[in-house]
């Protein structure tokens, strides 16, 4: 059964990987999630596809619990068409100006592929440190001649994509683009199979994360969580580069519980319960060592009256660049750790303090 | 009040661990309100006065502190700062964990002192005192006293808190219905979510955070600024999350003229308040401030003025006291 649920989580996972979902233009995604998902689902003004799942106990005072994985990723948008037939572009999020030259993209819903120019080594001043181009300088070349000619394909407007495949590298580990969020979109989906007696579950898979929690914000006002948790997929720099203790996290070791981000510091009654809820159940987890990021949950924490919220996140190296990577086996954990936690939940009620 | 204000600052309450404040103020208010609760990011809300609108006095109980990130084997600890902290001045800092247990701040060896960073820096507890990553330690200091002048860590905010809680204690009557609201995570962002969540509840008629401010009464203090120490409770026009809403600010200064107090006039160029979430709940709140002068804020040493201190609580009695003028 672990295996065929493995392979249903990674099968699901490489089709949202592949998918295109730049913030605002979410419907790839969205329309793939929709397959998957059954019963009361609906689509807001923004675009977050909401999941309600009513409680099947069917308890008065059901706790009402917001899960939220966001569907969108970071990417380009074409800002204008040069006389030359290249296309100049604005980064949608936050993506490192490092990995930008040489770049192979694909642009607009046909998925027509293009690079981001750099100029050859060769014509480097010789000693000389290449200097590190700001995204307004750089063009995605797409093959056309002229103007007239790229605007028969493309207009100012078209999102582009990293131009890469999901595959799986070593053993269990999974190379793609977007697994911040695809990551979370997959172990939401899984979770939402289970059944949660006392619990009241709302998935929300949202949108523009990357630009400022903006779907999560509007979804939390419409659930009204009283207990948040953001499923996602989170900064992991576990190589040579750093020492040990700046790692963050690491691959392989579980899914990361945070402490706090630069947009929610997680409600210690629910910290402790999902710690609680990983070690009864002999599921790995880590505890994510650092203060800087943000997600979801800072949006949920601060909807309406407020919300406990906390954060169960899929380490993954190499984020918002061309190709992350991140552990099967740890998103597997991800799922059994929500299992356990929402099962618990329904066994004792939340207290959101002693 | 002195001896309030020493326990307020003695206890342990950084950004989303502020249980230790609240306990200690709800205790302090015990029966001299008409009632109190806490609700889900852990706001504690207590009540008093009339049936009239309902006003909003904000001060908030977390602190600054270090979240511990990483232990090593040798038991050093690597932190995340929570809340705005320079590294500067940090090594040699003693900190505390709750339950007392003291680490001091230790640095790295660095060729330049401008490669010092908070990654180069760790706390050493001394010996394998338990503490595991989660854990949050605040400045270890105690109050002191100079004069009139007070010395302390968290001055920021345990003087506001101090301030509501003795104008709960000494509030006789109003025609208003008055919330004191001890916010949580003032001093992480990006909007104070205490405040925020607290005041869409409540949906107060006007809000009033009572907070520190920066003073330019030190030598080359930059921004210049008006505002010093010892000048009485200060009126705030401006900061970087608010301009205070024109007849919030007329009201508390005239209440100050009413109270005899005086008062200065505040632009704080650098830094914000629970009035600024407050502001930009639901429909709009009209909201002020009233600014307690503290130097060094955010250092384990922040000084203030106890006169300035009492002259707030005499300026919030008189405000408090009249009903609410229209807008």
């Amino acid at each position: 059964m672990e295996v065929n649920g493995g392979d249903r989580l990674r099968e699901l996972l490489f089709r949202l990987c592949d998918a295109r979902s730049v913030s605002g233009d979410e419907g790839e995604v969205r329309d793939i999630l929709r397959q998957e998902l059954n019963g009361d689902v609906r689509t807001d003004t923004l675009g977050n596809l909401l999941v309600r799942r009513p409680d099947p106990a069917g308890s008065p005072e059901p706790v009402r619990v917001m899960l939220a994985a966001h569907q969108d990723e970071v990417g380009f948008m074409v800002t204008r068409i040069e006389k030359d037939g290249r296309l100049r572009f604005a980064v949608v999020g936050g993506i490192d100006p490092r990995v930008l030259p040489g770049l192979a993209v694909l642009v607009g819903a046909d998925r027509i592929p293009g690079v981001i120019g750099v100029g050859p080594p060769h014509l480097l001043e010789p000693g000389a440190k290449p200097p590190v181009p700001r995204a307004e300088e750089l063009l995605i070349d797409v093959g056309c001649s002229s103007r007239e000619d790229a605007e028969r394909s493309f207009k100012v407007g078209d999102y582009a994509v990293f131009a890469t495949r999901a595959r799986e590298i070593g053993s269990g580990l999974v190379m793609a683009k977007a697994l911040d969020d695809r990551a979370g979109c997959a172990v939401l989906v899984e979770v939402l199979r289970g059944e949660y007696p006392g619990v009241e579950l709302h998935g929300a898979f949202t949108v523009q994360e990357e630009l400022g929690l903006r779907g999560a914000r509007v979804a939390a006002h419409a659930i009204a969580p009283q207990v948040g948790v953001a499923l996602e997929g989170t900064i992991c720099a576990d190589g040579p580069a750093r020492e040990e203790p700046h790692w963050v996290t690491r691959v392989g070791a579980g899914p990361a519980l945070s402490l706090m981000d630069r947009t929610s510091i997680a409600n210690p009654a629910l910290l402790d319960m999902l710690q609680g809820a990983a070690r009864a159940d002999g599921i790995p987890f880590q505890l994510r060592r650092s203060a800087m990021g943000g997600n979801d949950a800072g949006a949920m924490s601060r909807a309406l009256e407020g919300a406990a919220t906390a954060s169960v996140s899929v380490p993954c190296r190499y984020l918002h660049g061309p190709a992350s990577v991140a552990s099967l086996a740890d998103m597997a954990a991800a799922v059994r750790l929500m299992n356990a936690f929402l099962r618990e939940l329904s066994r004792t009620g939340f207290r959101s303090r002693p | 009040m002195l001896d309030l204000i020493d326990r307020l600052t003695r206890a342990h309450g950084p950004s989303g661990r502020e249980d230790e404040v609240r306990r200690l103020i709800a205790a302090e208010l015990g029966s001299r309100v008409d009632g109190m609760r806490t609700d889900a990011l852990g706001n504690l809300i207590a009540w008093k006065g009339g049936d009239g609108p309902r006003v909003m006095l904000a001060a908030h109980m977390d602190e600054i502190g270090f979240m511990v990130t990483h232990a090593d084997d040798k038991g050093f600890l690597r932190y995340a700062v929570v809340g705005g902290m320079g590294h500067v001045g940090l090594p040699g800092q003693r900190v505390v964990f709750p339950g007392g247990r003291v680490g001091v701040i230790g640095a790295e060896p660095v060729d330049e002192p401008k490669d010092l960073k908070h990654e180069k820096l760790f706390i050493d507890p001394g010996t394998d005192a338990g503490i595991v990553v989660g854990d949050v330690a605040v400045f270890h200091r105690p109050l002191e006293r100079a004069g009139h002048r007070l010395i302390g860590k968290a001055l920021d905010d345990r003087l506001g808190c101090a301030v509501l809680v003795e104008v709960a204690r000494r509030l006789d009557a109003s025609p208003n219905r008055v919330f004191f609201v001890f916010t949580v995570q003032e001093e992480v962002g990006p909007t104070t979510a205490g405040s925020l969540t607290a005041a869409y509840g409540l949906q107060p008629a006007w809000g009033v955070a009572v907070d520190v401010t920066a003073t330019g009464d030190t030598p080359k203090a930059r921004p210049p600024m008006e505002v010093a120490l010892g000048k009485g409770p200060a009126v705030k026009v401006m900061d970087q999350s608010l301009l205070c809403h024109p007849r919030v600010r007329q009201a508390l200064e005239e209440a100050a003229g009413a109270a005899g107090v005086p008062f200065q006039r505040e632009i704080l160029e650098r830094g914000g308040t629970d009035a600024g979430a407050i502001a930009l709940t639901r429909e709009g709140v009209p909201a002020g401030v009233v600014s307690l002068p503290t130097r060094y804020v955010h250092s384990p040493s922040e000084m203030a003025d106890l006169r300035d201190v009492e002259g707030a609580v005499a300026l919030l009695l008189a405000f408090l006291s009249k009903p609410l003028p229209g807008m």
